[in-house]
């Protein structure tokens, strides 16, 4: 009883503290930039497509809001055809970032995205591709694994030694 | 209980029966089988034990050291020692640990040692998210890596439209060479190199050989081989919306998941069906399923307004209106069916036309020699073998069947039935049969018996025994040789060469001395005396006390179901045309000018006012229609098809055809396509005949069909009917994990279309349903938690490389008559004789291209043979004719046919005349030449039933190019 | 007929304005939870979001009125309707100031208890006709909280009685002339004020409708004004119960200097005020808690009060 007491004067006495609401169309919040909102696909330091279309992301999605088809270059670099994002569905829990094993897809600190028809909440590849390389400048997913694609032939990716020669009879 | 098995276990022929004994896992003990290999064991008692170069159909050999366990002397032993569960045998009391610490730390080094070359690129790797090699990562709880060093690389090769290499993958478990050699009898694809350069591939690149190369996908624990088709088209597996289904590219019924994403089919996988096809499947099947996908796919109905005009697009509704007018303004129609449609569309069509008014849609020829073989098994004493009871045969006479171009999967189970008998030495010297190395260092280069008396070279010869070649009536006369001499009061084959006797001699006695011999033959070579030699062969071993299979390998993947429901030829269907009464004629699921001449079909067509086609692609016969109706492909359709066997296999839906789905997801490809007999019963609606056919569900169908027809009643039990629930609920056709539902319809319309519903099987189209495994029919794909790869099935297995739980899938309908003494076919053919001038045109099939649906499919297009003429070189001299040359082919008339059932005797496209190039083939009998069957590029030609008589002359170089281009106006009609 | 138009007067204008107060009280409530909790509240609709009430209005009534197919249509129309009507009815008595007042009955104080016993079939025959599980097992717990603070609610007001010698409320505060009762009758005070917020259905007693367990209670297939009249009935409770306090422990009208209408509706203000901060401040209790603390703690107190009381006034005489 007493404690309930107690605890109602110290909410009497927050009448007199400081509000914390921002208020917020007038004045703008802070984001931090770990922020999860708005979704983007970044390029690589070399300016192309990070993503290579490996459809974790839309497996990870707890409300299925991703859809993409991957598709190759005549160079054997994978990407996305398309790259769909219902951001209608999308509860922005991070889960594609998270699952994105080439830094592609990010949360960004943009969260407003109100729209008066559902319809523009679909976002395709193109408007969620951005020119930069977004919260994690310097990786590039195709220096570092092993498939050949244009510009890099095997054995040129980082710690790789030269190809084998099958035909070779050095031991 | 007894188990079967394929592959190395299935080889119980001399091995005692399994004893059960107790062996000690971690202290408890469990029941296994003695002498079996403990992996094997442990994976049947549903442990989960790491491994990657042991496969249940290639053995042990303990090449990965990955299912690494301890074993302890007794129950004393604390310390024990470190063996391999696969290369130990399971004895009685034996004691072993799989969860001791020292064997686990053991095991997950062996990972990190795997993965200390394997490049950083699971994203971008086709097997990713089904891959052995990841699960066993996880298994093993390898996450960290320590090594610091450069990692080795190879170049890949280039091994042709159907596998994809990456080399770099590799883990050097040998399970791709010892499939493709060691299985499937390769040659082109090996290890080379040695220590860790170890690289396995071809000596250059090229495609690979084997019709089986496929497997290689399913086989390799992770990316090194995957499906090069499915990377055009690249969706993950947990995407895939999946269902069971049979193959339909050839009769033998293989079992397979077809998926689907986005509308399209994306590949095929192996179902596994221990007594068809078990593990593996022939590439034919496995990459034929893009015909599904083709631009020639029919998706909406089309009209002809009048006789001259183009066919149009119209809508379901005028579609069915137009049918009724006709249908219920007296005309009297008649069906021809098909054998590659299911029973219960040709069912459908039987109804709606009524029983005297269906025909086959085979040649007169054809459906005379489907005829016999249905009779020949259901009469006769002999057993028709399952594909699994083929592998176990151990001697066996291919009389005139190219099974590796016919019916691929059959020659590879007469690859492992010659591993039969000189099995037993192995297990004389006390090799047990799994210790796969040991087994083959045993048995050398010797085989079981196996002849093969062909038409032409076939890629098994290189295992048989003795080899025949000759033309039909030669074979007829050797089987029938056979025959005789295995039991004296078979007919006698008069005026017999020396070299054939003793060859049928031999044969006789080695069939003899067999535990389970086996004949083998089929259509092939469209001759019935070949057909009733085999049969005479079967039954003389019968008849002498030899429990003798007979196995014909029939062309379509519903041809005996198809002959079970009856009907006539195309030749008959003429004579009813020719006598008035009829005016209507509906096809269903059938290219006639691809079942007999074309002159003939054009005069069916021609006397016809009112041609209906229900088909879903476009072809010769669907451009000459009035109306055409989009039919449902078997991956967008249910229905029941009967193997060669006579096992009634259920296929099930896979996916929906974008007009089901509620918006206009598919643009401008939105369609009407429906299953066939969905068209049929709403035609017999709209004719205002309702009552003949209350169905609204293919249960309905099924059950009618089996009402109407008592030989087909055991359809009904293929599988599960479409009320099947458990924990009232159906089984899902999409993985749990399956991605995308509230996006991939967003492009148009943000309110997710509904589930579409499935009232036809205990399947649904979404991702909720029962979690766990479902009946073995139903299996719509393996998996299983921590197993996301093919090998889950081990998961859905009684025991480990056994039938599925449950029993493997389909019903058979033809059982032998036994005991009765059936009279033996006494039409003995004459030999062969030469016609000066003329050849006589033998078929020549080809796994690729000889198919009508697979060659659809742009990656078999492209290993599928130009045509050509295959000549005696010999003969080719004789005719001037040089490699590369061009050969002229006039067909003899078919005015020596009068049997065929034609009234009067017709002149058939007397003038018509075709240029191939010539091609060699030695083994070629003079007089006698080859030519390719059912080849698209043939045009009109691909329609001629072989064999046939026709002229050969070289063609002027001159006119070659002028006559190609003519052809090829031909093709494109 | 000057008295006639004068108790219409008084009737229309004192319902109209406890109902329009009630109304109001939802956006008082926000705004002073707000202040509490370092926040505004509303604040866009008009200056201070006062014309939050108004935007609210026109959002319940033009809100889709949904009766459940499965619902039990007539029960499910009229349980709304009995609350609000029922607290409006006990509001009949309370006398606001010298000659401002519907009614004055020489049982007012039974009239009152009668009269908020009946709020509670609103919410049992709500949760009931809903035919929905949720709203039901609200229903249920309405009940049985009711039927368990009812007790004491009733002898908690004895002792007032013992000590005015009076039913009628005028009585009642002309007793308090010299002492509100809020000090001889502290323990009253106390144990009617714990019922009245029970009977209230306030947090830290809002279990019926606890919406973390129950959805939204007997309410949950409520919408448009129907679930608004369950709204108002609510905060035209909180403001009946705050009426009574003021009337029976804080001298009513009484007060120096200002007119006694405004101390009545000063100290009403502040009452309720208080149950906000009551909001503010508690969580809700558990039902085995609710259940225990109201048979186990509260009756006990309330008898001990009235042995007391009527030990004193025995003496006294």
């Amino acid at each position: 009883m007493w404690n309930s007491l107690k605890t109602m004067w110290i909410i009497f006495l927050h009448m007199f503290h400081r509000r914390v609401t921002i208020e917020y169309p007038d004045e703008k919040p802070k984001i931090p930039p770990r922020w999860r909102g708005r979704i983007i696909l970044s390029r690589d330091p070399d300016g192309e497509e990070r993503c290579v279309a490996c459809y974790l992301c839309a497996a990870a999605c707890p409300v299925d809001c991703i859809a993409l088809q991957a598709t190759e270059n005549e160079h054997g670099r994978r990407y996305p055809e398309f790259f769909r994002i219902n951001f209608s569905r999308c509860i922005f829990c991070g889960y594609c970032e998270e699952a994105c094993p080439t830094d592609a897809i990010q949360l960004t600190p943009d969260f407003e995205m109100g729209e008066y028809n559902r319809k523009n909440l679909v976002y395709e590849k193109e408007d969620l591709l951005i020119d930069g390389t977004g919260k994690y400048p310097g990786y590039n997913f195709y220096r570092v694994a092993g498939v050949a694609i244009g510009g890099k032939s095997k054995g040129e990716a980082e710690k790789e030694a030269p190809p084998v020669d099958p035909r070779s009879l050095l031991p | 209980m007894k188990r079967a098995a394929p592959g190395v276990n299935t080889a119980r022929v001399c091995k005692c029966e399994a004893d059960v004994t107790t062996i000690h896992i971690d202290n408890r003990p469990y029941p296994a089988k003695d002498g079996e290999n403990l992996l094997q064991e442990c994976l049947s008692l549903g442990f989960n034990l790491p491994y990657f170069c042991w496969h249940p159909a290639l053995g042990s050999v303990g090449a990965c050291r990955q299912c690494a366990i301890k074993q302890f002397k007794n129950e004393e032993d604390k310390r024990g020692k470190i063996v391999m569960a696969c290369m130990t045998a399971a004895k009685d009391g034996i004691r072993i640990s799989i969860d001791d610490p020292e064997a686990r730390e053991f095991r997950a080094s062996v990972a990190e040692w795997l993965m200390v070359n394997h490049p950083h690129d699971c994203p971008v790797c086709d097997e990713g998210g089904e891959c052995h090699l990841q699960d066993m990562t996880v298994m093993n709880g390898h996450v960290y890596r320590r090594h610091r060093g450069r990692k080795r690389t190879f170049h890949n090769q280039d091994l042709g439209p159907l596998v994809n290499h990456e080399m770099n993958r590799c883990i050097q478990c040998y399970r791709c060479t010892r499939f493709y050699r060691d299985y499937a009898g390769g040659r082109d694809f090996d290890a080379l190199m040695l220590r860790d350069q170890v690289y396995f591939g071809r000596y250059q690149d090229g495609v690979l050989e084997s019709e089986f190369s496929g497997n290689l996908v399913e086989v390799c624990p992770t990316g090194v081989f995957t499906d090069k088709t499915l990377k055009r088209h690249y969706t993950r597996k947990w995407d895939l919306q999946t269902a069971p289904s049979v193959c339909v590219h050839c009769g033998l019924g293989c079992n397979t998941i077809p998926g689907e994403r986005y509308g399209t089919l994306r590949r095929i996988r192996n179902r596994f069906n221990g007594a068809v096809n078990g593990y593996f499947l022939c590439d034919r099947g496995r990459y034929g399923y893009e015909f599904v996908n083709s631009g020639r796919r029919i998706r909406q109905p089309l009209l002809r307004k009048h006789g001259t005009a183009p066919l149009q697009l119209a809508s379901k509704r005028d579609a069915l209106q137009r049918l009724g007018e006709i249908l219920s303004s007296g005309a009297r129609a008649i069906g021809i069916g098909s054998p590659r449609a299911s029973i219960e569309a040709n069912f459908a069509l039987r109804t709606l036309v009524g029983r005297d008014q269906f025909y086959l849609g085979l040649s007169e020829r054809d459906s005379r020699l489907l005829a016999s073989i249905l009779d020949i098994l259901k009469k006769g004493p002999a057993r028709t073998p399952s594909l699994h009871e083929v592998e176990l045969a151990d001697a066996v006479l291919v009389l005139g069947e190219d099974v590796a171009n016919t019916a691929s999967r059959l020659g590879l189970a007469l690859r492992q039935a010659v591993r039969r008998q000189p099995e037993k030495m192995a297990i004389k010297m006390g090799i047990p049969l799994w210790n796969d190395h040991a087994v083959r260092e045993a048995m050398q280069e010797e085989r079981g018996p196996l002849f093969i008396a062909t038409m032409a070279d076939t890629r098994i010869d290189d295992i048989a025994t003795r080899t025949f070649r000759g033309p039909p009536d030669e074979l007829g006369r050797l089987g029938f040789a056979v025959a005789h001499a295995l039991d004296p009061t078979a007919p006698q084959v008069p005026d017999l060469s020396s070299t054939i006797q003793t060859l049928a001699e031999t044969i006789a006695e080695k069939l003899k001395a067999a535990e389970r011999p086996l004949v083998i033959s089929g259509m092939g070579c469209g001759d019935k005396a070949v057909v009733e030699a085999a049969a005479n062969v079967a039954w003389a071993l019968c008849n002498t006390g030899h429990a003798a299979g007979l196995c014909y390998a029939v062309p379509e993947c519903n041809s005996l179901g198809a002959a079970m429901l009856g009907g006539d030829s195309l030749e008959s269907a003429l004579e009813a045309m020719d006598d008035g009464a009829v005016d209507t004629l509906i096809i269903m699921e059938n290219d006639l000018y691809r079942r007999t001449d074309a002159a003939m079909v054009d005069r069916l067509l021609a006397v016809t006012r009112h041609i209906v086609m229900i088909d879903h692609i476009e072809h010769a016969t669907s451009a000459k229609a009035d109306v055409v109706l989009p039919a449902a492909t078997f991956a967008e359709a249910d229905g029941t098809l009967v193997n060669n066997e006579g096992r009634a296999q259920r296929f099930f839906q896979v996916f929906v055809p974008g007009n089901d789905i509620k918006d206009d997801i598919r643009g401008d490809v939105t369609g009407d396509i429906r299953e066939s007999w969905r068209w049929l019963r709403d035609i017999i609606v709209a004719a205002g005949r309702g009552d003949d056919a209350r169905w609204s569900s293919l249960d309905d169908v099924t059950a009618a069909c089996a009402r109407a027809i008592p030989n087909l009643e055991p359809i009904l039990h293929a599988a599960p009917s479409s009320d099947f629930r458990i924990d009232s609920q159906k089984i899902p056709r999409e993985p749990h994990r399956y991605s995308g539902r509230t996006a991939m319809h967003a492009n148009v319309s943000v309110q997710e279309p509904e589930q579409p519903g499935d009232p036809d099987s205990p399947l649904s189209f979404s991702m909720e349903g029962y979690p766990g495994n479902p009946p073995p029919s139903l299996i719509p794909r393996f998996w299983a938690p921590g197993w996301n790869s093919v090998q889950a099935l081990n998961k859905f297995q009684d025991e480990v490389g056994g039938p599925l739980k449950g029993g493997d899938p389909g019903e058979r309908l033809i059982e032998p008559m036994q005991g009765k003494k059936v009279a033996y076919f006494q039409n003995v053919p004459g030999g062969f004789k030469p016609c000066a001038g003329e050849w006589l045109l033998l078929p020549m099939h080809h796994v690729f291209g000889s198919e009508e649906l697979s060659i659809l499919a742009p990656a078999i297009a492209e290993l599928s043979p130009q045509p050509y003429l295959a000549l005696n070189p010999a003969d080719a001299s004789d005719l001037g004719l040089a490699a590369g040359d061009e050969v002229q082919l006039h067909l003899r008339q078919r005015t020596d046919a009068p049997a065929d059932g034609l009234t009067g005797t017709e002149p058939m496209a007397t003038a018509e005349i075709y240029r191939l190039p010539v091609r060699f083939k030695p083994e070629l009998l003079h007089g006698t030449a080859g030519l390719p069957a059912g080849l698209p590029g043939l045009g009109v030609l691909a329609g001629i039933a072989l064999p046939a008589w026709g002229e050969l002359k070289k063609a002027e170089k001159g006119i070659a190019e002028k006559g190609k281009a003519e052809k090829g106006k031909q093709v494109e009609e | 007929m000057n008295e006639w138009t004068g108790i219409w007067a008084n009737l229309i204008l004192i319902l109209a304005a406890v109902f329009a107060f009630s109304a109001m009280l939802s956006w008082i409530e926000r705004r002073l939870l707000g202040l509490w909790q370092d926040r505004y509240g509303p604040n866009r609709v008009g200056p201070f979001g006062v014309l939050q009430i108004v935007a609210d209005s026109i959002k319940l009534l033009t809100k889709e009125d949904w009766i459940p197919p499965f619902a039990d249509r007539a029960v499910f129309v009229l349980a709304p309707a009995i609350v609000a009507v029922a607290t409006l009815l006990a509001f009949a008595v309370v006398p606001l100031a010298p000659g401002i007042g519907v009614v004055d009955l020489n049982i007012g104080l039974l009239f009152f208890l009668a009269m908020s016993s009946l709020g509670v079939y609103s919410v049992v025959l709500g949760g009931w006709a809903s035919n929905n599980k949720y709203s039901l097992l609200g229903g249920f717990r309405a009940a049985a909280q009711m039927l368990s603070y009812e007790v004491f609610m009733g002898l908690a007001l004895m002792g007032v009685v013992m000590l005015a010698g009076s039913f009628n409320l005028r009585d009642i505060v002309a007793a308090q002339e010299n002492l509100w009762f809020c000090i001889p009758q502290v323990l009253g005070l106390a144990t009617f004020a714990v019922a009245g917020i029970a009977e209230a259905r306030r947090l830290p007693f809002d279990l019926p409708e606890s919406e973390n367990e129950l959805v939204a209670g007997f309410h949950t297939e409520y919408s448009s004004m129907k679930f608004g009249l369950f709204f108002i009935g609510e905060y035209v409770g909180i403001t009946l119960i705050s009426a009574m306090i003021v009337t029976l422990f804080f001298g009513g009208w009484l007060g120096p200097l200002l007119p006694p209408l405004v101390w009545f509706l000063l100290k009403t203000f502040i009452v309720i005020a208080c149950f906000v901060l009551l909001r503010a401040a508690l969580p809700r209790l558990r039902y085995d808690q609710l259940m225990a603390y109201g048979w186990k703690v509260m009756l006990p107190l309330t008898l001990v009060n009235l042995l007391i009381t009527g030990a004193v006034v025995l003496s006294m005489a």
